[in-house]
């Protein structure tokens, strides 16, 4: 067999730092958080972004943990826009103010996608951690919009905040978004650890999803929804970062390349580092990136299945969550051997409502595991 | 739902389009093609999407954009200008372009 001709990658997702003053219970971000002394230095990230545009490369997320704690971030943004890289910011928002806005537009931001927890304070302050977050983020979008950036908002629905959805939208367009992230918590890492507190039952899901369709309808042209079904409820799998390896690369805080943001979750792989190997070996050569590329590595039922090259098997770190082995089907596809146990997962999550917070050593036992 | 909307823009033979600063129409040299990048977005134009985007440039009209490309490709007015204002108006709603 031939090996499939691997395209450039199309988008960095840069991780900063994982610091943060938020502890939201669905961190995208490892269980095993990285210290601000493990982070990459200015020069290393500079380094990074001219090797991705080089690389073809096209977009680079700045994200994290919150990137405006690196007090670099606008140096970077300069450097991106300087290499041609189109740059994104996904923030919290709680740390921007006038000065640090005006240096990044000056650098040659060209968007910024803010997170939101909740339509109002309480809630929203809850799912944070942090008190005031909510009325701080109301004003970074205020700020975003005048000095005359595009804006995302990024609302994260659960079972808490899902009754509040069409207030989502309506704050999104009171803000002046001009897109909408709907965006159900993963199931990984914190989301994982919170899935009884998170996961929305089928009822709410079937409003959510039919009043999104009828905002669709209303806001077009004004604001963009996008919105996709929760892995619990669909039947398909969602093509996880488009397939592993085929469009996307992260880089964590201290510089390990990975194919995805929860990849370092899977046991038995050695990510490359940037510090000790090029981006173009690393994407083109790496073991750890091709593991899973293409084809060649699915099981049945994925191999001869013809969304095969839709979804690309879905993902592999919810494989692995949930089956133990990262090279099984995702159990979010119906067709999976393993789908029972997202049913029953399904079926148990009606929990408790308390969070564990996402805060370095919350879960050191489950860290010990990962590492 | 109440509350106001923002009207949707509808397009017409005098509207003038340009691309927003935030939306990028360049040639990609790694992948030999043009690519419009946009918030959380990367849109592949083809051939004749691309030729339609090239003659956006913040002065011509839709119509005046047709008009150039019945010329060039000496096909029937009607079909260009059902091709070229679809296109548009879904890049409007997009927000990738603005009047």
């Amino acid at each position: 067999m031939t090996a499939p001709l691997i395209e450039p990658p199309l988008a960095l997702l840069a991780e900063l730092s994982h610091r943060c003053p938020l502890r939201c219970p669905y961190c995208s971000n490892p269980l095993a958080l990285e210290r601000a002394s493990a982070e990459l230095d200015t020069a290393q990230w500079e380094r990074v972004l001219r090797e991705s545009a080089a690389l073809g490369i096209l977009q680079v997320h700045f994200s994290g943990g919150e990137p405006l704690v690196r007090h670099d971030l606008a140096v970077l943004v300069g450097v991106a826009r300087a290499v041609g890289l189109y740059s994104n910011l996904i923030t919290s928002g709680v740390l921007l103010d006038r000065a640090r806005l005006a240096a990044l537009v000056e650098a040659g931001l060209d968007h910024v996608q803010l997170s939101f927890q909740d339509a109002e304070a309480g809630g929203a302050d809850r799912s944070a951690g942090l008190g005031g977050a909510h009325d701080k983020k109301l004003a970074a979008a205020a700020l975003v919009r005048e000095a005359g950036l595009p804006l995302t908002v990024n609302a994260v629905v659960h079972r808490q905040n899902l009754e509040r959805l069409a207030q989502m939208i309506e704050l999104a367009l009171r803000l002046g978004a001009q897109r909408l992230e709907v965006a159900h918590v993963q199931y990984y890492g914190w989301g994982l650890a919170n899935r009884r507190a998170l996961l929305p039952t089928s009822e709410q899901l079937a409003r959510a999803t039919a009043l999104v369709e009828a905002e669709r309808m209303r806001l077009k042209g004004v604001l963009t929804i996008d919105y996709v079904l929760p892995d619990y409820y669909a039947r398909r799998p969602k093509a996880c970062m488009g397939g592993w390896a085929r469009r996307f690369l992260n880089i964590s805080p201290a510089g390990k390349v990975l194919p995805c943001h929860a990849a370092e979750t899977l046991p038995g792989f050695v990510f490359p580092s940037v510090k000790s190997e090029s981006l173009a070996d690393i994407w083109y050569r790496s073991e750890a990136f091709n593991r899973f590329r293409g084809t060649a590595w699915m099981p049945e039922p994925c191999r001869s299945c013809d969304r095969r090259e839709i979804d690309w098997g879905g993902c592999r770190c919810q494989a692995f969550a949930l089956t133990g082995d990262a090279a099984r089907t995702d159990p979010a596809c119906a067709l999976a051997p393993d789908r029972a146990l997202l049913d029953r997962a399904r079926d148990e999550a009606q929990g408790s409502p308390d969070f564990i917070y996402r805060q370095i050593g919350a879960l050191a036992s489950l860290e010990g595991a990962s590492s | 739902m109440s509350g106001d909307v923002p009207n949707r823009l509808q397009l017409d033979g005098s509207t003038t389009l340009r691309f927003p600063k935030y939306a990028k129409f360049r040639y990609d040299e790694t992948r030999g093609r043009w690519v419009v990048l946009a918030p959380e977005r990367l849109l592949l134009p083809d051939e004749p999407a691309v030729e339609i985007l090239k003659l956006i440039d913040g002065e011509r009209s839709v119509a005046a954009i047709i008009d150039d490309l019945v010329r060039r490709f000496e096909a029937p007015r009607e079909v260009i200008a059902t091709d070229v204002t679809a296109l548009l108006q879904d890049l409007v709603d997009k927000g990738v372009l603005a009047p």
